[in-house]
């Protein structure tokens, strides 16, 4: 399959963080980790539960950018099959309870996988404010947690992040086995490759690159000393019908490609 | 039986804030927030106000007009554009303080103060740089097992300002829209609740408009209900309107300069009431929404 692009290795890497998940809220936030997490309940994890990006559970596709609500003689429509309902106090008692796993972006993340999204430089003097904590203090300490990187520079994977808004392992092990029983930071996906933190004092690992991508220009991107396999796989390509899934039915659009250039 | 009277209108509400309160702001991000209290507001010379939220163009907008001393959220974003501006603007001047918490313990922290209690436990926030630059959130260890948890306080308000689709004249409200989020907590955390909502009707009509689970503001909870359609706008409050995209657009890129700041606000703020505001907004739509 030579014409596979960038964002189709980047789409499968997001949709192997949930093989095995099970039946759990699979919860990728982004264009790529949506139709990355799209695939893998297409194709070998059906038992994972998907939300519409809005308040429901959904068994639709939901192509990415699709609003499914709309308004018929003064009442609320629904253009999708409904499992449940899920506003937001709801989601809350769900990720509480733990079954979840959330691919959340990171303005920047660390060796320890440490995520900030809050902001940059100071907390207290912000030379940019971002987003705030939004949910990440939460999901990190409650239930598993990956992370999508679409532009993987040394300002993006840096040495330490400004603000800890996502908790790694350097900060979970100072919690103790009690308050961090929940912590499982999976993987980081980049356009550049794959990195999860399988290592003894569970420090940043190279676990694949993206076809086109030599561990070099990882490094070149990476603001720390990464832990490096002497031998980098290549993050595997797409079957032929997971390809058509991914271009015909999941995002006919081609919305990913404005994500990671081709 | 007879439903007490409990109407009155956005100056009215506004009469009874003062200088420093803690208000709360239903709705989520660009999402249901009650604008036409918001607005009002911005008339008012209230200031030095601590505003707690699921942030949106209401913390944007005050904090423009310098009325927020402090923000309490979870987030402050416009949705369609992920950064509200002029919050932004306000952080990195250092013109506003800031309570930034986990969303779920800002949810926890309405709970608690809804419920009275000083206190909700929970994991969220734990190895976080959240304590460390906020110290005044403590942590505590569970009495039956001795773990660290995080003693999210109550976050008592003065005031909370919600708007629903529907409500009757004497502070029942009805949602018909996907997520209730916050409001009834909002309303519970408060000492005293406004309420505005797309049109006030008789009890007996809420089920014309959706099923009894999509009342879930009680009257209990509820001091004041202001009649406001349009009262969201330019966030969404579907299925009555969506988000007005092409404004929140224009209210935006005004942070580019204090100049396009003025002119906006002197174009819509500076009004002399809502329904100057909401005839403006028609004759720039042509009368559609």
């Amino acid at each position: 399959m030579t014409d596979v692009t960038r964002d189709e290795y980047c789409v499968i890497a997001v949709a192997e963080c949930f093989r095995g998940d099970g039946e759990i809220l699979c919860n990728p936030i982004g264009t790529i980790p949506m139709v990355g997490g799209r695939l893998a309940r297409e194709t070998f994890a059906p038992d994972v539960v998907m939300t519409d990006g809005f308040a429901t559970f959904t068994a639709s596709m939901l192509a990415p950018g699709f609003n499914p609500y709309g308004e018929a003689d003064g009442r609320l429509t629904l253009d999708e099959v409904v499992e449940s309902w899920n506003p937001y106090p709801q989601m809350f008692s769900v990720l509480w309870n733990g079954k979840r796993h959330v691919m959340m972006g990171a303005s920047q993340v660390d060796r320890y996988g440490n995520q900030n999204i809050a902001c940059i430089g100071d907390w207290h003097h912000p030379r940019a404010q971002l987003l705030g904590f939004r949910g990440a203090p939460g999901n990190t300490i409650n239930h598993t947690t990956s992370y999508w990187v679409p532009n993987q520079t040394p300002k993006s994977f840096v040495e330490k992040v400004d603000v800890v808004s996502g908790v790694g392992y350097d900060r979970a092990a100072e919690l103790g086995p009690g308050a961090s029983r929940f912590h499982e930071i999976r993987r980081v996906v980049s356009n550049l490759g794959v990195f999860d933190f399988e290592t003894p004092d569970h420090a940043m690992r190279l676990r694949s690159v993206h076809p086109g991508v030599a561990v070099d220009d990882v490094v070149a991107a990476t603001g720390f000393e990464l832990v490096i396999p002497d031998d980098v796989p290549e993050t595997r390509a797409p079957t032929d019908e997971e390809l058509r899934l991914i271009r015909e039915v999941i995002d006919p659009r081609d919305l990913r490609k404005t994500e990671v250039k081709p | 039986m007879a439903i007490p009277d409990k109407r009155t209108t956005e100056e009215e509400v506004v009469a009874e804030l003062r200088d420093g309160m803690t208000i709360g702001i239903g709705g989520w991000g660009s999402r249901r927030k009650p604008m036409s209290l918001v607005r009002a507001i911005l008339r008012s010379d209230l200031k030095d106000l601590t505003i707690v939220a699921y942030g949106g163009p209401d913390i944007g907008l005050l904090c423009a007009a310098r009325k927020v001393r402090k923000a309490v959220y979870g987030f402050v974003s416009l949705d369609s554009i992920p950064l509200e501006p002029h919050f932004r603007l306000a952080r990195q001047a250092g013109t506003v303080e800031a309570m930034e918490l986990d969303e779920g313990m800002l949810l926890l922290g309405l709970q608690a103060a809804a419920w009275r209690v000083p206190f909700l436990p929970t994991r969220a926030g734990l190895g976080s740089d959240l304590l460390r630059v906020m110290p005044e959130i403590e942590t505590i260890t569970a009495p039956y097992t001795g773990e660290t948890m995080v003693a999210m306080p109550a976050l008592e308000l003065d005031v909370a300002l919600i708007h629903q689709n529907r409500a009757d004249q004497g502070g029942n409200g009805q949602f018909l829209g996907p997520d209730l989020y916050m409001d009834d907590l909002m309303a519970m955390a408060a000492k005293r609740t406004f309420m505005s909502a797309e049109k006030i009707v008789p009890t007996e009509d809420f089920p014309r408009y959706g099923s009894f689970h999509t009342q879930r503001i009680s009257r209990l909870m509820v001091d004041g209900v202001i009649e406001a359609p349009g009262g969201a706008h330019f966030t969404e409050c579907p299925p009555d309107y969506g988000r007005d995209e092409a404004f929140q657009k224009e209210y935006a890129a005004t942070a580019s300069s204090p100049e396009a700041w003025d002119e906006f606000r002197q174009r819509w703020l500076d009004l002399e009431s809502e329904a100057d505001y909401q005839a403006a907004i028609a004759a720039r739509t042509g009368g559609a929404r």
